[in-house]
């Protein structure tokens, strides 16, 4: 049978094209590679630079780093999200809000601000209504929804995070300085 | 026309009646039993390739509009890399449901070819119907898609902030209300609201 022979002969070939393969293989065997971590530098030195305290200086962005040099930047602040109200620094300051809005929808469409916080929901939500200064127009008239000068709630009250300040505050609060005063007038 | 049709069918019923002259029983069982799940592996996979985020996202309508609002959403992209795309939410994942509502999807070929919402302009006028149907829908099935996920029973409340922890164990706990009874345009902007109930 002619077929036979063929098929030994391709045997064959493919067994002497497989040991020489495996011949050839095994010679160039390529040498392990020696690790060349060593050689890389350690990332931008001033990274580990201590940047000033804030509020010390009055460049707090740059954290006192000279201008030639990238600082890495602080983590990211996280917005506080306790819900629990915060004294405000003086009696007209529009109050901070003690919640996350990320994805609050305020548009012509729609307010999510006012989902929980308009006078008609606050108690289903247990939310505290926005005050009725919201809902007068700039003749001092009382509308049925908020005024459209107040509609964006963000033009006045923000998140607050738990960044660290860049620049000192020595904001004192009216109590304060009166207590001063009495304490003054006391001595 | 119709003695015809009558005769033509008469002809069909009896050959479909006679037994088989020249196939075996067993090549006609069994060539119809692989036939079958062929047919049936091939329809399903057909069906689960237009419940793809690629095959949605393949018409402008849906690229330029309610996915460009999606991407920036906690759906889309968040801290544990879990994405619920398209048909998480807008299609039933057990399968009776999800062919009922693949059959109401034709609809929505037939507005594609008919270019219902083809301009931002258009889509922004329909916006408010389409969405009301997906409320409704999920009104309908206590926000099922929602579910397939977010379950009550393995909410941490104490995980939650307290002003959610609080609505939740109030609202959701007590089955008064329903995901998207407060959970409108988590995922897409939403239409002018005036007048619709939220929360």
């Amino acid at each position: 049978m002619r077929d036979k022979s063929l098929m030994l002969i391709a045997v064959l070939v493919v067994l002497v094209a497989a040991a020489v393969g495996f011949a050839v293989g095994r010679k160039s065997t390529p040498e392990p590679h020696v690790a060349a971590a060593s050689t890389t530098t350690t990332p931008a030195a001033a990274s580990t630079a201590e940047p000033v305290a804030a509020g010390d200086q009055i460049d707090a962005i740059r954290r006192g780093a000279p201008v030639n040099q990238e600082i890495a930047p602080p983590l990211m602040a996280r917005v506080e999200n306790a819900d629990v109200k915060r004294n405000r620094a003086y009696p007209m300051q529009p109050p901070t809000i003690p919640h996350a809005i990320d994805n609050y929808q305020i548009d012509k469409n729609s307010n999510r601000c006012l989902l929980c916080h308009a006078r008609a929901n606050a108690d289903k939500f247990q939310a505290p209504p926005v005050s009725v200064t919201h809902y007068m127009d700039r003749n001092d008239q009382f509308l049925a929804t908020i005024s459209p000068r107040r509609y964006f709630c963000n033009q006045c009250h923000v998140v607050q995070t738990d960044a660290k300040p860049l620049v000192a505050n020595t904001f004192k609060d009216i109590d304060t300085i009166l207590s001063e005063e009495q304490d003054k007038k006391a001595n | 026309m119709w003695p015809r049709l009558k005769r033509w069918l008469l002809a069909l019923w009896r050959t479909v009646r006679r037994p088989s002259i020249h196939y075996s029983l067993g090549f006609l069982t069994l060539g119809g039993f692989i036939a079958g799940v062929l047919f049936w592996g091939a329809f399903n996979t057909g069906l689960e390739m237009t419940n793809t985020e690629a095959f949605c996202t393949g018409c402008h309508e849906m690229r330029d509009n309610v996915f460009q609002e999606l991407k920036t959403t906690i759906h889309y992209t968040n801290r544990s890399g879990v994405r619920a795309t398209c048909p998480d939410c807008h299609v039933p994942h057990k399968w009776t449901d999800k062919i009922a509502r693949k059959m109401q999807a034709s609809k929505e070929v037939w507005g594609k070819l008919f270019g219902t919402v083809d301009t931002r302009e258009k889509f922004l006028d329909h916006r408010l119907e389409l969405a009301e149907h997906e409320w409704a829908r999920l009104k309908a099935n206590d926000s099922l898609e929602c579910r397939n996920c977010h379950n009550y029973a393995s909410m941490d409340l104490t995980r939650q902030s307290t002003r959610a922890a609080e609505i939740h164990k109030r609202w959701l706990g007590t089955g008064e209300k329903t995901c998207i009874d407060c959970h409108k345009g988590i995922a897409h902007h939403l239409p002018d609201m005036t007048g619709i109930p939220q929360g």
